[in-house]
């Protein structure tokens, strides 16, 4: 794993003494709020609902347990006891005092860690495969890449005020488990003629106007990555629009332009600032390949863990939902699942957290990870390993066996915490997950990705959810639209809008009946609910959520 | 035409812990909606606000939220103004639990 090097450590810290005078000056009135928020926002601070939120960047969703225990530590002393992993692969913190702020930040920057850059209009967190380094699917670790890009952007003196914010998600496997259609850049390492490079797309986001990535060029070297990806930014960041902050994203250019055009733009100043390249970033790869070397891995025997499988049930139904094959003998990678039925996704408390980064020490490495779905990973677990940290994950409420099922809901934070949404987002999850336990049908149901977002800005990923639920506000009461086969896959695609919008205590029938009715008309078993909705079309699942034996079951 | 001004709270966040505050008639900025002072009047909410952008080190972001009169005082007409009255749905957090403890 990379570990900061001395020019690192040096502006990390440098940042935090700059963060704790701005901090001074607008406690004591020298600074007015107009002249701190930017200064706040630059280190991750927002002042929501009912509290400031920190933001913390964890790149590309990679903790070391020694991070992950310090997070235990913050939610303790600074926060209410806990903090929620998002959907960037980040964390927040959704009750810290502003006089405390600065503190946090000296306790990040001691384990490698700090807040830069996870908002303003800059390039945010860089996001991967969650299985990174383990896949079987995978060429090569993509978080390498992740790390020079990661390193090239930030306090890039270009790209720190540019129309909108800029995300970047990087893949390497023929699975995409980064949502890499859906972001503003893609960066998909590839092979081409037994050379490793990469494909680039451009052009995806979720939001307000929801668009899939266009591939903007399919094979570039290594080598050539970071020039093209500054000539795609800066294209952008001359061309993308700031008359409109709903039309500066990226996806709203290569639109308007069309992707021949962006294309041409691109390859133009590409070709103007690739010498400007001397070559060095190649030698920061090599060594950030190094450093992204997988740990030693144990031989331990796997018979135990078949033995122990075949007489606990609960043992088996959790390897067989959460737990992903590796590409080590022997070896697992396993999802904590933070979605137990009823609570809310991605939270986990200090405790939690801090059993989390002991386990990690004990059965995984030293190493976690947090995914975009808001589950925490360990990505290198030995199959002799796994009865043992199941019984301890258990003990602690974090072995719930749901990873890809029903329950295991996407949801940003919502009117519960967020000053930008419309509506709820956390009571409608916990609800369904309810709800599913109640029925006991999640196993029957199978793959299942529901997402909900309390706003259209959609940080809870509602487009690409098989079931998408977006709330709104409807002339002041809070109201719900569903849309249907969204995918954020490899086979991406935006969700379509049922009809009508649902009040909040509709909500989880109108789901309820969604999932009885695929139960009712799929193929088989192996027809997942996507699958089903691609075969069958939007209409019978429309007259599940309007037609007339929804009306009487309402009635 | 001018829409119709509706009664209203003057309501903004606290600079140091973040929570939500409403400034009273007295002029004193206070946690509880039903202690914030009911403005009927335009002038007097435009006053108001002055008084609250004046004071940048005690609020951050004053702004004028829709209210009507209740029994103990004023009270939110809007879902998100409730909200930001108690806390989140998910913890017993903010100033449900500031309530309870008092």
């Amino acid at each position: 794993m990379y570990t900061y090097s001395d020019f690192d450590e040096a502006f990390v810290r440098e940042r935090c003494k700059q963060f704790r005078a701005q901090v001074a000056r607008r406690i004591d009135g020298s600074l007015t709020e107009d002249e701190f928020k930017p200064l706040r926002l630059m280190n991750g601070v927002y002042l929501q609902l009912h509290a400031y939120m920190l933001r913390i960047a964890i790149p590309y969703g990679t903790l070391r347990s020694d991070q992950m225990r310090q997070l235990g530590m913050i939610a303790d002393r600074f926060d209410k006891g806990y903090g929620h992993f998002t959907t960037r692969q980040n964390i927040q913190f959704n009750w810290p005092k502003l006089k405390d702020i600065p503190d946090i930040l000296d306790a990040l920057a001691d384990v490698q860690m700090h807040a830069i850059q996870t908002s303003g209009n800059t390039i945010r967190n860089t996001t991967v495969d969650h299985f990174a380094g383990a896949a079987t699917d995978e060429i090569a670790d993509p978080r390498p890449t992740a790390e020079l890009i990661r390193q090239w952007s930030t306090d890039h003196p270009e790209f720190q005020f540019m129309p909108r914010k800029f995300k970047i998600a990087v893949g390497a496997s023929t699975h995409d488990r980064a949502a890499l259609k859906v972001h503003d850049l893609a960066v998909e390492l590839v092979e081409q003629d037994g050379q490793q490079g990469y494909r680039i797309l451009v052009g995806g986001g979720l939001g307000r106007t929801p668009m899939i990535g266009q591939v903007i060029t399919d094979f570039i070297p290594k080598a050539d990555l970071l020039p093209y990806l500054e000539a795609v930014v800066s294209t952008w960041n001359i061309i993308g629009r700031r008359d409109n902050k709903y039309k500066a994203r990226i996806k709203i250019t290569v639109f308007e332009n069309g992707i021949e055009k962006m294309r041409e733009l691109v390859n133009e100043e590409f070709a103007k600032i690739r010498a400007k390249f001397s070559g060095y970033d190649q030698k920061v790869l090599a060594d950030l390949e190094r450093q992204f070397a997988p740990p030693a891995f144990k031989n331990t025997d796997p018979s135990s863990l078949e033995a122990a499988v075949a007489v606990d049930p609960a043992l088996a139904r959790w390897v067989n939902r959460n737990t992903n094959a590796h590409k080590v003998e022997n070896h697992l990678s396993v999802v904590i699942s933070l979605k137990e039925h009823g609570k809310t996704p991605g939270d986990a408390t200090g405790e939690q957290m801090r059993l989390m980064a002991d386990l990690a020490d004990q059965y995984g490495y030293g190493e976690l990870r947090i995914s975009h779905e808001q589950n925490v990973i360990l990505p290198h677990v030995a199959k002799g390993d796994i009865p043992a940290l199941f019984t301890a994950l258990a003990k602690a409420g974090l072995a719930t066996a749901n990873a890809g099922l029903t329950s295991d809901i996407i949801a940003c934070p919502g009117m519960d915490y967020c000053a930008l949404a419309t509506a709820r987002s956390i009571p409608v999850a916990e609800q369904i997950a309810l709800r599913v336990k109640e029925l006991d049908l999640e196993d029957e149901i199978g793959l299942m990705k529901i997402k909900i977002s309390g706003c259209i800005n959609a940080c809870g990923h509602h487009h690409v959810g098989h079931i998408g639920i977006l709330g709104l506000d409807r002339a002041g009461v809070e109201n719900y639209q569903i849309t249907l086969g969204g995918d954020a896959t490899e086979t991406a695609a935006i969700g379509e809008r049922t009809g009508p919008g649902f009040a909040y205590d509709e909500v989880v029938p109108a789901v309820e009946r969604l999932l009885k009715t695929y139960l009712e008309k799929r193929n088989s078993t192996d027809e997942t609910f996507l699958a089903a909705y691609r075969r069958l079309g939007a209409e019978p699942f429309k007259e599940a959520l309007y037609g007339d034996a929804a009306k009487k079951n309402a009635a | 035409m001018a829409r119709k001004f509706t009664p209203k709270v003057l309501t903004a966040n606290d600079l140091m812990e973040g929570d939500v505050i409403y400034l009273a008639a007295d002029g004193s900025w206070v946690r509880d909606h039903a202690q914030a002072e009911f403005i009927e009047d335009e002038t007097i909410a435009e006053m108001r606000m002055l008084v609250a952008q004046g004071q940048p080190e005690i609020a951050v972001g004053p702004y004028l939220a829709d209210a009507k009169m209740g029994e103990n005082g004023p009270e939110p007409t809007h879902f998100r103004e409730a909200f930001r009255t108690r806390g989140p749905s998910n913890y017993f957090h903010g100033k449900q639990a500031e309530t309870a403890s008092q």
